[in-house]
């Protein structure tokens, strides 16, 4: 069946069976790796999009459901990673393995739409459901407040890459 | 068990001991032209510098430092790379990281286990950072004919003070690249004071890549034309398939392939199911939905966690069926007039790894050769598996190493490498292949259960006076009873056995180390403080009941114990980590008092305190923990502080610190609701919904403080997790006055009336 929907402000259709989830959309048929897969029941966060603004569970999101609707995954968050919760992770050093911090991001900043200036109780209801097995929960915190605090545009944008950008 | 896997801790410490030897950096120089062409990423040019396997500078001073160890979440790709780059005095701002693909012949051992990456590497790491240094201040030397006495070196630059003259590295390339590197074992290194990298925080070098979604991961990689798999193995453990429907299931929609990989009865290698490949993993994994498979009997069918308690409790009763230490006379000490006794049985239940990320390999078998993509933590031996399993030779082999979402000790296994394997070259495409959380939590090498059946006193002065502890874990009951053999594997399963010199051995008089084994086909590995993450619970816990029963603060009562002169020298099997310091670890227990205000702090009812140390992977490790038990039994944790010593240097304090936050709240999860249990021979948990990991509301702040010593610098993933369980059970002790004998902690009813 074919399904037409927005992914990152651009539209996209694909053929695959109604009950695939999105997360495998996403992940095998679009080539959009950066939402991940760890629990499939909706348990950890980490393969949390925004679906018209709301943070959803791609794994527990049949394709069927989003039909016309418009995604962003982490990819699309900001043009270059300059959204300030992506600002804020690099700034705090949040990741160890990193592989939760892509449905972190999401979460969070779905957090700072609503909410531009949330308490830790806040951030502690936002953010429950995301699981992080490393353990980096303390810099996520510090990482939102800092966010919070953080104007909406990042004006030495150009120079951002990773040290290991030629891997 | 696959002996020739070395998952077991000590075995760990040796090959890690052998590795930091002169061998390693012999090799580490090669020809430059050989090197040239192995390294990876951009060829090299004629005007590169590359004085070794892990330097190459080119003209245009750019910097590229290869990272040889697989990454899994400990900073490792960050922090050897900033060694190289101290003593090379590279502007860090500008270097780029590659990831080393497996290559043992050029970077000798690349794994990631043990803690094990900076006390092996410190050194070496240094050296070849100061030995491509000083070939560049010999270029610069002979560039301006002047002596090399009067050069520095800072941020990629020579500099002549005397003439006010300043040179680039990228300028001195094509001089360099003809000059003959110093011998690595007698190059001058840098006096710490002038560190300049080493010591500064500097965030992950892939973060970047992390917060953009870029792909990173094991899970993430697509190679052309690649297929996607499942994998359905027997709920009890290496089961075989007897039938299966799989005429049924190649009529499913996009499936490929559907097939039945016979497997073997090695835990680490190869089992036995029923592999589907087919055009979507989504596709693979419904077809999987409707697959039945028959499964042949299994001997280990009817074990349960049930049949293991009661059988623990039959072997307490019994002889011990190895003694593995003895000091004093203990049954003197426990009957002597005076003697306050104590007694206790402590538990902890098998525990899942659970990373993140699910095990997944991708593999490719084409023309009998075979490359791999991986995030294993033992890609070497993960190579010898596949090799043996599949009868091809190293050469056919290649690795790539990715990096992986968590490792905890689970990728020391390369169960799922060989699964991989053996389906790519069953189906000559590509193909990756992806457990689902269900497959990972009940396919592990759960850390194993244990039982310490523990008796011990004090004297009338309130003086530790005796300990016995009778050890029922894991392993071969035959092996353990006959007497102990040089070369033969170990009784106990992986990772289920007991130091003989592991505190508080040595500490106390009258002392004895007695252990007796269950059988069981339960897989078992490495957790995270592999051994520790158990024992440090156990035996802190009873040195905690006995600074009661002794009327002491329990704090002061590890002070005391730590200040008696220990009875014996720790001999140690050769190779063997240095022994246990007590000077060492009193300094860490006094940090934490101080930073924690221990018994100088008023605190509200139904909140209390508990301290607990414990000696691992050379790090000492000192914690207090604040925790409030409510009325319902609900326990929250307040406030952890924490003190380390892990030598003279803290190479990245930024990642340490985040280490160390991760390891305490690693083992709050564990200890507060982790359990994983053995229902007719199965893995009864099978998702976080049944296997809580921490959540954020449950996050209290983690104070860390580390305590500079003159030692040499040593590791932190670990060491830092086993006093956590211990201090949080005592705390709840002080609160509530019930001991926590059995873990995890919510089914030991705390309610009060």
């Amino acid at each position: 069946m074919t399904f037409t929907f927005k992914v990152n402000g651009k539209s996209t259709t694909v053929d695959v069976p109604a009950d695939m989830p999105l997360l495998w959309v996403l992940r095998d048929v679009l080539d959009l790796k950066g939402t991940k897969y760890g629990c499939g029941i909706g348990q950890c966060g980490a393969c949390t999009v925004h679906v018209k603004g709301t943070p959803t569970r791609s794994c527990r999101t049949p394709v069927q459901r989003v039909q016309g609707s418009e995604i962003t995954t982490i990819e699309g968050l900001s043009a270059d990673g300059t959204h300030p919760v992506q600002r804020a992770w690099e700034a705090v050093d949040v990741p160890q393995c990193g592989y939760c911090q892509a449905g972190q991001i999401m979460s969070a900043a779905a957090l700072l739409a609503r909410n531009s200036n949330p308490s830790d109780a806040d951030i502690d209801t936002a953010m429950n459901g995301n699981l992080c097995r490393c353990g980096t929960y303390l810099r996520i915190r510090e990482a939102i407040h800092k966010a919070a605090a953080m104007p909406a545009t990042d004006s030495n944008a150009a120079n951002r890459t990773s040290k290991s950008d030629k891997n | 068990m696959d002996t020739k896997t070395p998952v077991d801790r000590r075995q760990f410490l040796r090959v890690s001991a052998l590795a930091g030897g002169g061998v390693l950096l012999a090799t580490y120089i090669e020809p430059v032209a050989n090197a040239s062409a192995r390294l990876a990423g951009a060829p090299k040019t004629a005007a590169d510098f590359q004085p070794n396997a892990f330097i190459r500078i080119t003209p245009d001073g750019s910097i590229t430092i290869i990272a040889k160890n697989p990454e899994v979440g400990q900073g490792v790709r960050t922090m050897l790379p900033m060694i190289i780059a101290d003593e090379l005095d590279a502007d860090w701002s500008k270097v780029t990281i590659e990831q080393a693909p497996l290559d043992t012949t050029k970077f000798q051992r690349q794994f990631a286990g043990g803690s094990t990456a900076t006390p092996v590497n410190w050194m070496p790491m240094r050296k070849v950072g100061a030995s491509a240094r000083a070939v560049l201040v010999s270029a610069a030397a002979q560039t301006w004919n002047v002596p090399e006495s009067e050069l520095t070196t800072s941020a990629s630059t020579v500099v002549h003070q005397a003439s006010n003259r300043k040179i680039g590295y990228g300028e001195l390339t094509a001089k360099a690249a003809t000059i003959t590197p110093p011998d690595m074992e007698t190059v001058k290194l840098k006096d710490p004071k002038q560190f300049t990298i080493i010591g500064k925080g500097m965030p992950g070098v892939d973060n970047h890549k992390i917060v953009t979604g870029k792909p990173l991961f094991g899970i993430d990689v697509t190679v052309p034309g690649m297929r996607y798999a499942v994998f359905e193995k027997a709920p009890v453990f290496a089961a075989k398939v007897k039938s299966s429907n799989l005429d049924e299931i190649k009529k499913e929609p996009g499936v490929k392939n559907a097939f039945v990989v016979d497997g073997g009865q090695q835990l680490q290698g190869l089992l036995g199911g029923v592999a589907i490949v087919a055009d979507s993993w989504w596709a693979a994994k419904s077809a999987r939905a409707k697959l039945k498979v028959t499964w042949e009997e299994h001997p280990t069918s009817s074990q349960s966690s049930t049949s293991f308690d009661a059988q623990a409790a039959e072997l307490s009763k019994k002889t011990p069926m190895r003694s593995l230490r003895k000091d004093g006379d203990v049954d003197a000490a426990l009957n002597a007039s005076g003697a306050k006794v104590v007694e206790a049985r402590y538990f902890y239940p098998f525990i899942s790894h659970a990373p993140l990320e699910p095990q997944n390999c991708t593999a490719h078998f084409k023309d009998g050769k075979l490359e791999i993509w991986s995030q294993s933590q033992l890609p070497e031996p993960g190579r010898a598996l596949v090799m043996q399993t599949l009868g091809l030779k190293d050469t056919d082999i290649t690795i790539h190493m990715l990096r992986g979402g968590g490792g905890f000790g689970r990728r020391l296994n390369n169960d799922y490498m060989v699964e991989a394997a053996w389906i790519a070259k069953e189906v000559g495409v590509p193909v990756k292949l992806l457990w689902t959380r269900e497959d990972d939590m009940q396919h592990d090498f759960y850390r194993p259960a244990g039982y310490h059946y523990l008796k011990g006193a004090v004297d009338a002065s309130g003086k530790l006076v005796a300990w016995r502890n009778h050890f029922v874990s894991f392993g071969d009951p035959e092996r353990m009873a006959a007497p102990a053999q040089p070369n033969t594997p170990p009784p106990f399963a992986p990772s289920a056995g007991i130091g003989a010199t592991e505190f508080p051995a040595r500490f106390i008089p009258n002392f004895a180390l007695d252990a007796s084994v269950i059988p069981s086909g339960v897989p078992t590995g490495a957790l995270r403080a592999p051994g520790s993450n158990g024992i440090a619970y156990a035996t802190q816990s009873f040195i905690d009941e006995l600074a009661a029963a002794a009327g002491k603060d329990p704090l002061e009562f590890r002070l005391d114990i730590l200040s008696t002169t220990p009875i014996t020298q720790d001999p140690g099997p050769a190779g063997a980590p240095p022994g246990f310091e007590a000077a060492r670890m009193r300094g860490v227990l006094e940090l934490v008092r101080d930073k924690s205000g221990w018994g100088k702090t008023t605190l509200p009812k139904g909140t209390g305190m508990g301290v607990a140390f414990h000696f691992s992977h050379r790090g000492y490790f000192a914690e207090v923990v604040q925790a409030t038990v409510a009325k319902d039994g609900s326990v929250k944790v307040d406030k952890v502080w924490v003190a380390g010593d892990v030598g003279s240097q803290i190479i990245n304090p930024l990642n340490a610190e985040n280490q160390v936050q991760g390891a305490v709240l690693d083992g709050i999860g564990e200890a507060l609701g982790q359990e994983i249990t053995i229902e007719n021979g199965r893995t009864t948990q099978s998702n976080f919904n049944a296997f809580p990991l921490l959540r954020l509301r449950q996050v209290p702040p983690v104070e860390v403080s580390f305590k500079i010593t003159d030692n040499p610098p040593t590791g932190l993933g670990e060491p830092a997790l086993p006093p956590v369980v211990p201090a949080l059970c005592s705390a709840i002790y002080a609160v509530t006055g019930k001991r926590v004998r059995s873990l995890p902690i919510s089914k030991t009813d705390l309610k009060s009336v």
